[in-house]
C-alpha cells in the first residue's frame, strides 16, 4: 500500500507541531509501520534536535532538491528505530529554495517505499506552509486551547478547504484537565464546538515533553508519560484503529470560560 | 490611463487603480504585468491596486505570491474581482475586497444601497472562518456561522442563519436604517453606519435577535419575536 503522506500545521507558531510530528514519527514506527519525517520548517530546524539526530546530518532537504545528494543520503536512519527516518530541513537557506512542486516530487519518490511520510510545517500561512501542505494526503492541525491559538487555527482550516487539502483532523495540545475544571482553560468542546472539525486527539500538558525533548528521546518512548499515551493514540487512529479519548471532564460553560478569560466577570 | 499592453488594462479609480487582465494563461499575465510595473515603477509605487482576473481560477498559492511580489514593489493589492467562485473565495480567504464600486464622482454616498435595488444580496452557504472578510455593496446573508476573526461589511442588511462571532459591519455607507440579525448574536463587535458596539453579552441559551439604531441614535439589540 502506498504511504499516507500526513502533515502537522497550526497558523500559530510554538504549539506542538514538531513536538507532533516526532512523537507520531516514533509511536508509528515502534507499532511496526514504516515511517520518514520531513522537516518543513526551513531555516528553523529542530526536528532533529527533538528527535536526537542533529550530530549525524550531513545533507538536507534542499541539496536533494538541488542535486546535491540522492534522497537516501540526506535520509538520516533514527538510533533506536530502525524504520524510522528523518529528512532534516537546512539552517542555512531560507524558504523560497524550495517550492510546492519540489515538495511534490520529493514525496512521489517515498511513496512507494514507506507506510507514512509525515511532514513539519512552519507556523504561518506563507510559502513554507505551502510547500508543507503541497504533498499531503491528510492534514492535522493541531492547537492549544487558547482563544489565540484556536482563532489562527480556524482560518488555517479555512484555506485548507479553499485548497482541497480538507477536511482536516484537530489535534487540540497541552490541554490542562485542571484548569479546564476552574473554568481557566478552554475545553475540548469549547475548541470543537467552533472549529466544527474531525478530533482525532488530546494531548495533556505535560512537563515530560519538554523533559524528553531536551534530551533527544520523544515522549512517545516513554510508556508512563501521559502525553506520550496521547501520541500512541493519535498514531493508532492513523492507521484506522478505534481508540476511545482520554476523558478529561470539563464543568461551566463555554461562555462562563470565556468571560472569565476575558476578565469581564 | 490604459497600459501599453494588450492583454493588461490600467484604470484609475478614486482610490486607486484597477488593472484587468484576460484569461490568457495566468504566469503569462502575472509576468506580463509584473514587467509593466517594473517598467514604470513611479506610477506604480505606493498605489492601492484592484486586480480584475476576469473567469482565472486562482488559489491561495498564486494569490499570496502575486501578493507579495506587488508588495515588494511597493504596491498595496486590497482586491480581486473574478467571475470565478474558486477565485473569489481564495480572495475572502485572505482578507482582499472581492467588489469594488465605481463611483463617478456626481454619485452621493447615500445612493449606492439604493441603486442597487432593495433586492440584491449575496448569499454564502457555509461558515466564515477567522481571516475571512466579505465586503458587498448590498445586503449579505450567511447560511452558516461567523466565527471570531472573520468580517462581513455590507452596505445593506447582514442576515446569519447561524452563530454570529466576528465583527459584522452593516450600512457601512452610511445607512442607519440597516439592520443585523443573527440567531446567535455574540459579535466580536458590530457597527451599524458609524455607530459600534462591543462585544454584546454572550447568551447561555441564544434566541435570535436584531440589532438597529434606535430612536437615540444608540445601537441596541432586541429578542425577535414571531408577530
Ligand atoms: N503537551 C505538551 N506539554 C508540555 N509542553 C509541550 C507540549 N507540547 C509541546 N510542548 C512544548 O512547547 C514548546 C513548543 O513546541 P514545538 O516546538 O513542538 O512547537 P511548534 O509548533 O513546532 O513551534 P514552531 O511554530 O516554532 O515550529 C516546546 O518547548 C515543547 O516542548
Ligand atoms: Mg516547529
Amino acid at each position: 500500500m502506498p504511504a499516507q503522506v500526513i502533515t502537522v500545521t497550526s497558523g500559530k507558531g510554538g504549539v506542538g507541531k514538531t513536538t507532533a510530528v516526532a512523537n507520531l514519527a516514533v509511536a508509528l514506527a515502534s507499532n511496526g509501520s514504516k515511517v520518514v519525517c520531513i522537516d518543513g520548517d526551513i531555516g528553523l530546524r529542530n526536528l532533529d534536535v527533538i528527535l536526537g539526530l542533529e550530530n549525524r546530518i550531513v545533507y538536507d532537504i534542499v541539496d536533494v532538491i538541488e542535486g546535491r545528494c540522492r534522497l537516501k543520503q540526506a535520509m538520516i536512519r533514527d538510533k533506536k528505530l530502525p524504520e524510522l527516518y528523518l529528512i532534516p530541513a537546512a539552517q542555512t537557506r531560507d524558504k523560497n529554495s524550495v517550492s510546492p512542486s519540489d515538495m511534490n516530487r520529493l514525496v512521489k519518490d517515498l511513496r512507494n517505499d514507506y507506510d507514512f511520510v509525515l511532514i513539519d510545517s512552519p507556523a504561518g500561512i506563507e510559502r513554507g506552509f505551502r510547500n508543507a501542505i503541497a504533498a499531503a494526503d491528510r492534514v492535522l492541525v493541531i492547537t492549544n486551547p487558547e482563544v489565540s491559538a484556536v482563532r489562527d487555527a480556524d482560518r488555517v482550516i479555512g484555506i485548507l478547504e479553499a485548497e482541497d487539502k480538507g477536511p482536516a483532523a484537530l489535534i487540540i495540545n497541552r490541554l490542562n484537565p485542571a484548569l479546564v475544571k476552574k473554568s481557566d482553560m478552554l475545553s475540548a468542546d469549547d475548541v470543537l464546538d467552533l472549529l466544527a472539525v474531525e478530533l482525532i486527539g488530546i494531548v495533556p500538558e505535560d512537563e515530560n515533553v519538554i523533559i524528553s525533548s531536551n534530551r533527544g528521546a520523544p515522549v512517545a518512548h516513554d510508556p508512563k508519560s501521559k502525553a506520550g499515551q496521547a501520541f500512541r493514540n493519535i498514531a493508532r487512529r492513523l492507521k484506522g484503529e478505534k481508540v476511545p479519548f482520554l476523558d478529561l471532564d470539563s464543568s461551566g460553560s463555554l461562555w462562563e470560560r470565556l468571560q472569565r478569560l476575558a476578565g469581564r466577570k | 490611463m490604459t497600459g501599453t499592453n494588450s492583454l493588461i488594462q490600467i484604470k484609475g479609480l478614486r482610490d486607486g487603480l484597477l488593472v484587468s487582465l484576460d484569461d490568457a494563461p495566468w504566469d503569462e499575465q502575472r509576468i506580463a504585468f509584473l514587467a509593466q510595473v517594473d517598467a514604470q515603477p513611479d506610477f506604480f509605487k505606493g498605489a492601492r491596486l484592484a486586480l480584475d482576473v476576469a473567469s482565472q481560477v486562482l488559489h491561495v498559492n498564486e494569490l499570496v505570491d502575486l501578493r507579495d511580489q506587488l508588495s515588494e514593489r511597493g504596491i498595496s493589492l486590497w482586491a480581486v474581482i473574478s467571475e470565478s467562485p474558486t477565485t473569489e473565495n481564495t480572495a475572502q480567504l485572505l482578507g482582499l475586497a472581492t467588489r469594488v464600486s465605481k463611483p463617478r464622482p456626481e454619485e452621493s454616498r447615500q445612493f449606492s444601497v439604493r441603486d442597487l435595488g432593495d433586492e440584491t444580496a449575496l448569499f454564502l452557504e457555509r461558515t466564515l472562518r477567522s481571516g475571512t472578510r466579505i465586503e458587498f455593496p448590498g445586503h449579505v446573508v450567511v447560511f452558516g456561522d461567523v466565527n471570531p476573526g472573520a468580517e462581513i461589511v455590507a452596505e445593506g442588511n447582514v442576515i446569519i442563519w447561524g452563530r454570529l462571532r466576528g465583527m459584522v459591519h452593516a450600512g457601512s455607507k452610511g445607512n442607519k436604517n440597516a439592520v443585523i440579525c443573527a440567531l446567535d448574536l455574540s459579535p466580536t463587535q458590530l457597527r451599524i453606519a458609524e455607530e459600534v458596539a462591543a462585544a454584546l453579552n454572550p447568551q447561555e441559551n441564544p434566541k435570535p435577535e436584531i440589532a438597529r439604531i434606535n430612536e437615540n441614535g444608540k445601537l441596541q439589540a432586541e429578542f425577535w419575536s414571531p408577530g
